[in-house]
């Protein structure tokens, strides 16, 4: 192997840089949340948005304080006008979400390649969306009879228990194989057969439960409103401080399991934790807005690049945002590129994720060989 | 008396079927035990143990009367660092990031680094000669700096005690003995006691207050170096058939040539030595003479041939060795007049030569 002499400069201080790229980061996401609400088949100018969301805003954080006081005046600002209504009830919740899930994808994916000690890991790509998304469609198929009614927390808990039952196999099998390029072929492969058995059961489910189905499976953040913003903000945003406040043990597990326990790194617990935090937060993605693809691989690693540095401490609240950025983008994408035909949200972020992929996997074989 | 690292009646082993059994070390504060002994001897696995890498079968390790082995994770880790032979991938790592987790037992949980951790790590980077590579990613180092760096890490840790595992794994000569230097700078002003396996028994042999042999499932030794290292200990130990190893310098001869003598030497004073190896290359049996026992060329001719005459050192040669040395001469195809025959003493090497040159044998310079 040839020694560059490639040394990361000392110019300028991590935390300094760190600060940097977190207030480029927020600049862009707020960038991108006012596009997202202007842009559309309804234009609707900028200087209204902000009267009318700054009025919304402001009764809104009455009414928590008040106890629900303001809840005509909420209603009656979110249903003045048509605009009103795209923007209250379809718009906003549509980007907050895309942002939030897309903060979380992009925490599980890093929780994963922590724990894999791996920049290709992500819950797409080892298969543990696919499995979620199997275990979703079950329950929606065949529990939706039984019980007629199914409550998001339900699919969130399906979710949970297909991303973990997943990662788990993952794991198993990966212990066997220490080869990176090889975990990729096991994820995939068990993606594929976890599809397989979620087309199975669309095939043989009925016409009313698929109509349910097909918009979610193809992956999108079209059926947002308020109450799936609320579900994933109280699941993702507890999980996202209990991931940070792990920063630390992280950075050690980087340098190998044997290093990290003579640091006082109990591994079992750390790494069950781990790996129950990411299912958490895939799932959740999972159950609201179908399988995202390659957000959790090239979230990460554009945040590690951008902030040249992988302490977690550092790349987790970084790429949380950076996460939210990218997702804001890509359904603005999806949603305006061919208006009124909406892509699935997965359509873009693979054409931008995939070849970070493929650039990784190619920079990798050049270290090692 | 009272040892402040003390094993009792120690068993370690995978999966709870013991590999060594009843290993019993007693270090004072401050001195260096390395572990000798082949490839899967389990060394690697009682280094481990005592790390509490794996988990021992059963007995006990007290360091400083404390039983490490159920004390915290945490105590444990300001007590004892290591350094494995795993290798360690990083992403965008600096050295400076890498030596830091050293410091992991001391910082908040955050892992946010205070001034006095800043210092330790730059000092332990000076300490390893590695400070101007503190911002280097450590991706980009070679094995032997990556290895530096890694010790770094286990120093930052500031531990009473330190256990390495091959630490010179990878290292060449220049940096073999600056580690081992390292390490005993440490033992010297830090007071660490450091325990440690090593595959070079003539570097062990001159760093180590004790040394440990480890094979098959028993401690076939522990003690001093000198109490050690005696005769065809370390041929016993590695199961060495063919080749043999020098006690005194260290050094390893490969496998002597067998067979009747085809060549004589005629030698002493070291002149021999370039012949025997060469010889031994081509794997030509030779026989060698007249070498007094103290003299250079005998250590190594006595490895490398069953023939070899040689005179008590400090007394003259007598008749019947030469008469010896004569009866092998003649039945040699071919003498070699190794040089360093001229001189008052040897008289006798001299006429070895005339000896040979009347019997028509073939003389090489």
């Amino acid at each position: 192997m040839m020694l560059q002499n490639k040394t990361i400069k000392p110019n300028m201080k991590s935390s300094v840089r760190f600060t940097a790229v977190m207030i480029i980061l927020t600049g862009l996401l707020v960038f991108g949340l006012i596009l997202n609400i202007n842009i559309g088949s309804v234009r609707i100018s900028a200087k209204d948005v902000f009267s009318m969301t700054g009025k919304y805003v402001l009764y809104g954080i009455k009414n928590i304080f008040s106890g629900g006081k303001f809840q005509a005046e909420l209603s009656a600002i979110s249903n003045a006008s048509t605009e009103n209504q795209i923007i209250f009830s379809i718009r906003m919740p549509r980007m907050i979400l895309a942002a939030v899930l897309g903060g979380a994808l992009s925490v599980s994916g890093f929780l994963l390649q922590t724990f894999f000690r791996n920049p290709i890991a992500g819950p797409f790509v080892l298969g543990i969306s696919s499995g979620a998304k199997m275990l979703v469609g079950i329950t929606l198929i065949f529990l939706s009879g039984y019980i007629g009614y199914i409550s998001p927390w339900m699919l969130v808990i399906a979710a949970f228990a297909g991303s973990l039952i997943i990662t788990i196999v993952v794991v198993i099998f990966s212990g066997r194989v220490k080869n990176m390029s090889m975990l990729l072929v096991i994820g995939i492969m068990v993606g594929y057969i976890c599809s397989a058995v979620t087309d199975f059961c669309i095939t043989f489910a009925n016409d009313h439960d698929i109509l349910n189905l097909t918009g979610w499976s193809m992956g999108t953040f079209s059926g947002a409103d308020w109450q799936s913003v609320g579900l994933s903000a109280v699941v993702c945003i507890p999980v996202f401080f209990i991931c940070w406040l792990m920063s630390k043990p992280m950075e050690a597990y980087s340098l190998g399991e044997g290093y990290a326990k003579s640091m006082g790194i109990r591994i079992k617990p750390f790494c069950i934790i781990l790996i129950i935090l990411s299912s958490i937060l895939s799932a959740c993605v999972t159950a609201i807005a179908g399988a995202v693809s390659f957000v959790g691989i090239a979230v990460p690693h554009i945040t590690r690049t951008m902030l040249k540095s992988s302490k977690p401490v550092y790349v987790i609240p970084a790429s949380f945002i950076m996460g939210a950025v990218f997702c804001v983008f890509c359904d603005l994408l999806a949603r305006t590129v061919f208006a009124p035909t909406e892509m699935a949200i997965s359509t873009v972020t693979s054409i931008f994720g995939a070849p970070i992929v493929i650039y990784i996997m190619v920079k990798r074989r050049r270290q090692e060989g | 008396m009272d040892f402040y690292f003390k094993t009792s009646d120690l068993s370690v082993g995978y999966n709870k079927s013991i590999l060594i059994r009843d290993i019993n070390i007693k270090l004072e504060k401050g001195k260096i035990l390395t572990l000798i002994g082949p490839n899967g001897s389990g060394k690697s696995t009682i280094l481990k143990s005592i790390a509490r890498q794996i988990p021992a079968v059963c007995g006990s390790v007290y360091i400083d009367k404390m039983d490490i082995l159920s004390c915290s994770l945490k105590t444990m880790a300001k007590t004892v660092s290591v350094m494995l032979t795993d290798r360690i991938h990083t992403d965008i790592m600096t050295c400076k990031d890498v030596v830091s987790m050293g410091r992991y037992p001391y910082t908040n949980i955050v892992g946010s680094l205070s001034d006095k951790d800043k210092e330790v790590i730059f000092s332990s980077l000076e300490l390893v000669g590695m400070q101007e590579k503190a911002f280097q990613d450590f991706n980009t180092l070679s094995d032997g700096q990556k290895q530096r760096i890694l010790l770094a890490r286990a120093i930052c840790q500031q531990p009473e005690v330190f256990i390495l595992d091959e630490p010179t794994a990878f290292l060449d000569i220049k940096h073999k003995i600056e580690l081992l230097d390292i390490l005993s700078f440490l033992t010297r002003e830090k007071k660490v006691t450091v325990i440690m396996s090593l595959h070079e028994i003539d570097l062990a042999s001159k760093i180590s207050d004790y040394m440990m042999c480890v094979k098959g499932d028993t401690i076939e030794g522990f003690g001093t170096p000198d109490e050690i290292l005696k005769e065809n200990t370390i041929e016993k130990l590695y199961d060495i058939e063919k080749g043999t190893y020098n006690m005194d310098f260290g050094s390893v001869e490969l496998s002597k040539p067998e067979g009747t003598p085809e060549v004589f030497i005629v030698c002493g004073g070291g002149y021999g030595i370039p012949y025997f190896r060469a010889l031994q290359k081509k794997q030509v049996p030779f026989a060698a003479g007249i070498i007094f026992q103290n003299d250079i060329d005998y250590q190594v001719a006595s490895k490398l041939s069953d023939h070899v005459v040689s005179a008590p050192p400090f007394e003259p040669v007598t008749e019947e060795l030469f008469n010896a040395a004569a009866d092998l001469i003649l039945k040699c195809d071919m003498v070699i007049d190794a040089g360093g025959n001229e001189g008052t003493f040897n008289h006798y090497n001299r006429k070895l030569l005339e000896l040979a040159e009347k019997n028509n044998i073939q003389i090489k310079n």
